[in-house]
């Protein structure tokens, strides 16, 4: 065993190469400041390594390694891109960086949006008080160096303030068109007090990819937050969101994982003010050589909340999936209701879920309950499927999407449900 | 329609295990038999064999769907040529929804027949009517398969199953295990509205009350993996006065 101080010294000293040929963007004020100490936080911190708490199933290094990032596109075979069919603004990211000609006018009621990269050269924004704010908040107990050097170096995203209801979701689509991209995006979403919005994303950003989301949810406010990460095989990439619920406020946050060689997704939810809830749920297919991990943090810290954590993954030849789910509850959090699932489906024996569900609880009049279980396909359910005329493929793959639909029904709105769902229904058609 | 010659099982797992040691009977269009044995004697693994379970090994014999080789088959191949077991124990699945179940059943099989798919407002209405008939509410049309569902509740749903798939060849498997006298009534009503010239059906029972709602037109005594007895609905009666036990000493000797 290394010792701790030998361990942190590495750590720093592979932050301090990272960063020795990297300068800061140029930026109005505000953003130089928040860039400035979020820089200040990776040198302290250095880079993640296999041996943190949080990374000891995944090894953190293809996501910061220099040298060349390279990989395959895929061939979508002209396949229309997830939410095709539905109304919504459009905000297309090709490789990491905003394509203003791709995308719809940034102009819908209720909402102000604005590119980051526009925002970053003025002086004074609305966003100041945010940017990076969550990102600097998080870093306690749990260190997440990814995030602050996202804050510090990322020039590309958006900055959403929702003041209304509007009428379309907000559609974060990102395109892959280059092989060796690296890309940084941060986000910040400010919900005001009662406003509601969606906010959509899809497709595989880069092939390395480190991304930020911010979101500050005011009292009464709702946001739903639906995520398609692509099917992209050859990338790595990890993926933050951020969120802090004031009273009353409600997140609801899905997120469809199809492929990725290494792909981390980080949700760390404040529940701040009485009364709030926050569901975060993920459906993750995998096949081959794949690599993928869930990690939640959700922090009861007011009265009267309710969190829901279900994560379902079904993995096979070979692929990896990883659950680590905590749940705090703070002295103050009385009446707390807090409800946690993974459970994975392995196809074959080569497949593999590592779990890790925690809770901490320091409030005495709570309701917390978690589980996690790893299965293979029912061998019963599977003959009555058959008994019926159902060809075995056929009743694998609706077996399939039914161990999938707890996580499914999270989202609110079945619209974008179906369409997921037709998506993974094609997923495993496609392999048989 | 059925035609069983000399069958032999064994467990899969255990070759030591041997569960029918020469079975054969047969069943014509339009019939009901009834098997009738006690606990242990090959009733359920008979159902299992003949619709296709993993488990299980033919060792000698044959068993034939109208002249064609079903141990041959695929479990789904076997059902698309008109063969369906009610399940003892219907199986619940979370997730899918009943109605789901029942329109991909279907049309797998049409389309396994060479038949044009149902549309899903044909479907609709032939699943209505039939669920209307077995007093199956729209409510369990919508639940997940079997999932909250009563005993009785779970054998109405193999019976819709039944009546919308219009097989050949039904096998029972103790479809009155569970039941109280009320929703066994309903489950053999909904089976007898079945009976017709072209369609046979294969009862396996414990107690000869279902057989007094289902008249079998033969019944078939199963003990140690074999027929010992065949004869007409009055052997069914015997059983339920004096038990195996003298049937089984009779084979013996």
């Amino acid at each position: 065993m290394m010792p701790r101080a030998k361990l942190k010294a590495q750590k720093v000293e592979a932050a301090q190469a990272l960063l020795a040929d990297r300068t800061l963007p140029e930026g109005g004020a505000w953003i130089t400041k928040a860039r400035n100490a979020a820089q200040a936080r990776v040198r302290d911190m250095g880079l993640p390594t296999k041996r943190d708490e949080y990374w000891r199933y995944t090894d953190p290094r293809r996501l910061t390694d220099a040298g060349v990032v390279a990989g395959a596109l895929h061939d979508t075979k002209g396949e229309p891109l997830v939410f095709d069919q539905i109304d919504r603004i459009k905000l297309v990211f090709v490789d990491g960086v905003f394509d203003e000609q791709a995308s719809d006018p940034l102009v819908l009621d209720g909402v102000e949006i604005c590119q980051l990269s526009q925002a970053a050269r003025t002086d004074l924004h609305w966003a100041r008080d945010l940017y990076g704010s969550l990102d600097a908040r998080a870093q306690s107990p749990v260190e997440r160096p990814l995030a602050s050097l996202n804050t510090a170096y990322a020039t590309e995203g958006v900055l959403i303030r929702v003041t209304g209801k509007p009428q379309k979701p907000i559609s974060l689509i990102y395109l892959r068109k280059s092989e060796t991209a690296d890309a940084m995006l941060h986000h910040v979403i400010r919900v005001e007090a009662g406003a509601e919005a969606t906010v959509l994303e899809n497709g595989p950003i880069a092939t390395r990819f480190n991304q930020v989301m911010e979101v500050d949810i005011a009292d009464g406010g709702t946001l739903h937050h639906i995520r398609a990460q692509g099917r992209d095989h050859e990338r790595v990439g990890s993926a933050h969101l951020f969120a802090r619920l004031g009273e009353g406020a409600h997140l609801k946050s899905f997120t469809l994982t199809a492929n990725g060689a290494l792909i981390r997704n980080d949700s760390i939810i404040w529940l701040d003010g009485a009364g709030g809830s926050a569901h975060v749920a993920g459906a993750t297919v995998g096949d081959g050589a794949f690599h993928h991990d869930d990690t939640v943090f959700i922090t009861h810290g007011a009265p009267r909340c309710e969190s829901r954590q279900v994560f379902k993954k079904v993995l096979r030849g070979g692929a990896v999936g990883v659950f680590q789910g905590k749940i705090l509850v703070d002295q103050i959090a009385q009446l707390t209701d807090g409800y946690q699932i993974s459970q994975s489906l392995l196809l074959d024996e080569n497949a593999q879920f590592l779990a890790k569900p925690e809770l901490e609880i320091y409030a005495d009049d709570v309701k917390c309950s978690h589980g996690s279980t790893s299965g293979e396909i029912d061998d019963n359910q599977l003959f009555y499927l058959r008994a019926r005329g159902v060809p075995e493929d056929t009743a694998k793959t609706l077996l399939v999407l039914a161990f999938l639909a707890e996580a499914l029904d999270e989202i609110a709105d079945s619209a974008f449900a179906d369409d997921l769902r037709t998506r993974l229904e094609a997923w495993f058609e496609r392999r048989g | 329609m059925l035609e069983i010659k000399n069958l032999h099982a064994e467990l899969e797992d255990d070759s030591e295990v041997k569960i029918l040691k020469g079975l054969s009977l047969k069943v014509n269009p339009g019939e009901v038999h009834a098997i009738m044995g006690p606990n242990g004697s090959g009733k359920s693994t008979l159902s299992y064999v003949l619709s296709g379970r993993d488990g299980y090994t033919v060792t000698d014999g044959s068993a034939t769907l109208e002249g064609v080789d079903l141990l041959e088959m695929e479990a789904e191949e076997r059902a698309a040529a008109g063969l369906f077991l009610a399940f003892q124990y219907p199986v619940e699945i979370p997730g899918v929804g009943n109605m789901t179940f029942l329109r991909t059943a279907v049309n797998a099989q049409r389309k396994a027949r060479g038949q044009e798919e149902l549309s899903a407002g044909e479907f609709l209405k032939v699943v209505r009517a039939k669920a209307k008939d077995l007093q199956i509410d729209a409510d369990m049309l919508k639940r997940p398969v079997n999932v909250g569902f009563s005993g009785g509740e779970k054998k109405r749903n193999e019976i819709l199953q039944m009546a919308m798939l219009e097989p050949k060849m039904c096998i029972l498997d103790e479809t009155d295990s569970g039941l109280d006298v009320d929703a066994m009534k309903l489950v053999a009503d909904g089976v007898n509205a079945l009976r017709d010239a072209g369609r046979s059906f294969l009862v396996i029972t414990h107690y000869q009350r279902l057989l007094d709602h289902i008249v079998p037109d033969v019944v078939h005594i199963l003990s140690e993996g074999r027929i010992i007895k065949t004869g007409g609905p009055e052997l069914a009666l015997e059983v339920e006065r004096n038990g195996y036990a003298d049937l089984m000493a009779e084979a013996q000797a």
